[in-house]
């Protein structure tokens, strides 16, 4: 081992020790809420078609990139509440807070919406920073967030008028969108609360459940703290024909791009029509712990992030 | 290569001018388009400028290298370099060493790099040594101050340098501001 390596891993220590009464504190949550703790594979035939995340192939198959689907069969099955901290990883997502090999955490609850799965993310954050400082306030990169639930919300639509000058629903330019939700939208949230940012567009959303109405939009919604993206939820889609189509539209556009052999996940769009209404979330588990830890870098609170492996 | 594929050190061909990468900023919302920030610097006059890209986006790789090369000798314009470890030789124009071109002596151990094949940019050592062939040879001593005068050095090149540096010592010239650092040897 090089006096760099051992000097480095010294300095994370602490961080990794309080990951790990995270994790403790992540488990006690859900198994007194009634969850059940459960695991899928790592290494999977066809991950869900998502033009902006790219799985590592493993000979024919693939290196899950999110534990989503199997844990949806799960739900098919008549599993009602589950959760998971797993791997996940995805090819060429690489920076400070990223790393291709993250841990994720997944819930999902039978019979409840987006709505009631970020009430549940409120608590469990909530509850960790009551177990691990005592307080209802964390400090992060020298700023003061209070956690206390509620946390604001605001809609696409009014955060874009608001910072970016446009509306998503009116004309969608996705690469537009993205853009400025880095730039615009996320830095002007206020920096001493959590934020919740609802209501996709329909097509940015692509295993979300559809409100239709007037404004039909995608019930997605995601969580914001200190600047970092934490979590994404979804009212779950489970119209089996529907799922379909939607992943055939991004099988065409990766097929268009040629870049990369795309498998449509035949078994996961067969147990969709006995999938009951929904509620789930992926949250990434490096950036919480980061968060707990007031550290800058993803690199702080893994061991052997990618480049030290 | 892909935009992905890029990282700190990778040399990038933009409108023909080549660019080294110096930091590469990675953003992505999880369902989003990544959008790269490049910091790269201009591998023909060292500035440096940001630049912005996204998922997909295509750029050009060059291979440029850095080898130890000796300067043989010169052909007209020409100059001509052997790599240290491959014997290969580089040909190249007086006008890319500019007044650089005076203090390079037979020999001399230079660091050129080189882009597919092309001779980018030669750099000399920061210090050279050279002995001084005749003073005084300078009729632009009005540009000097009183305690200096012009000498010839063995390369051809014109140096000021202190009164008492006579003719057969060596010197020591910074190559990067072109100027006399102090007197290494002098003549008995």
């Amino acid at each position: 081992m090089t006096l760099d390596e051992s000097s480095r891993l010294l300095c994370i220590k602490a961080n990794l020790e309080r990951r790990l009464l995270i994790y403790d504190g992540i488990r006690d949550f859900f198994l007194s809420e009634g969850f059940l703790e459960v695991e899928t594979p790592l290494l999977v035939k066809s991950v869900a078609p998502e033009h902006f995340i790219e799985p590592f192939p493993v000979e024919s198959w693939f290196l899950s990139t999110s534990p989503e689907l199997h844990m949806k069969r799960l739900l098919a099955a008549g599993y009602r509440k589950i959760f998971q901290i797993c791997h996940c990883f995805r090819k060429s997502e690489r920076g400070q807070l990223h790393n291709p090999e993250f841990t994720m955490l997944e819930w999902y609850r039978v019979g409840a919406d987006y709505l009631q799965i970020i009430q549940d993310t409120e608590r469990l954050v909530f509850t960790l920073a009551g177990k691990l400082f005592q307080r209802s306030t964390i400090r992060y990169q020298g700023k003061e967030i209070n956690l206390t639930p509620p946390w604001p919300r605001i809609t696409v639509r009014q955060a874009f008028l608001n910072s970016a000058g446009w509306d998503p629903f009116d004309h969608l330019d996705a690469e537009r969108f993205d853009v400025d939700l880095v730039q615009k939208v996320v830095p002007s949230f206020a920096s001493n609360r959590p934020a919740v940012l609802l209501d996709y567009p329909m097509t940015m959303a692509s295993l979300a459940w559809i409100r239709t109405g007037k404004h039909p939009v995608a019930e997605r919604a995601e969580v914001f703290i200190g600047g970092l993206e934490i979590a994404n939820a979804y009212s779950e889609l489970n119209d089996a024909a529907e799922q379909e189509r939607r992943f055939k539209q991004e099988i065409a556009a990766l097929e268009r791009e040629g870049k990369r052999n795309v498998v449509l996940p035949k078994r996961f769009l067969e147990s969709l029509s006995s999938l009951p209404e929904c509620g789930g979330i992926a949250l990434g588990v490096d950036r919480l712990v980061m968060l707990f830890c007031d550290a800058a870098s993803i690199d702080e609170v893994i061991a052997f992030p990618w480049d030290a492996v | 290569m892909e935009i992905s594929e890029v990282s700190r050190n990778t040399k990038l061909l933009i409108n023909g001018v080549p660019f080294a990468v110096e930091d590469v900023k990675f953003v992505k919302p999880g369902k989003g388009r990544a959008i790269y920030y490049l910091k790269l610097r201009n591998l023909f006059d060292g500035t440096t400028r940001d630049q912005t890209y996204h998922s997909g986006d295509k750029v050009e790789e060059v291979h440029v290298s850095s080898s130890e090369m000796q300067y043989l000798y010169k052909e007209g314009d020409h100059y001509v370099f052997m790599d240290n470890e491959n014997f290969e030789q580089h040909s190249v124009p007086k006008a890319m060493l500019g007044t650089r071109s005076q203090f390079l002596k037979e020999g001399f151990v230079v660091t050129v790099s080189v882009m597919e094949g092309k001779v980018l940019e030669v750099t000399l050592p920061k210090f050279v040594e050279l002995a001084v062939m005749r003073g005084a040879a300078s009729t632009r001593t009005d540009t000097i101050t009183a305690q200096s005068k012009m000498v010839e050095l063995e390369t051809g090149g014109l140096l000021a340098v202190p009164a008492f540096v006579k003719e057969g010592d060596i010197v020591k010239v910074d190559t990067r501001t072109n100027t006399y650092v102090e007197r290494v040897s002098t003549k008995r």
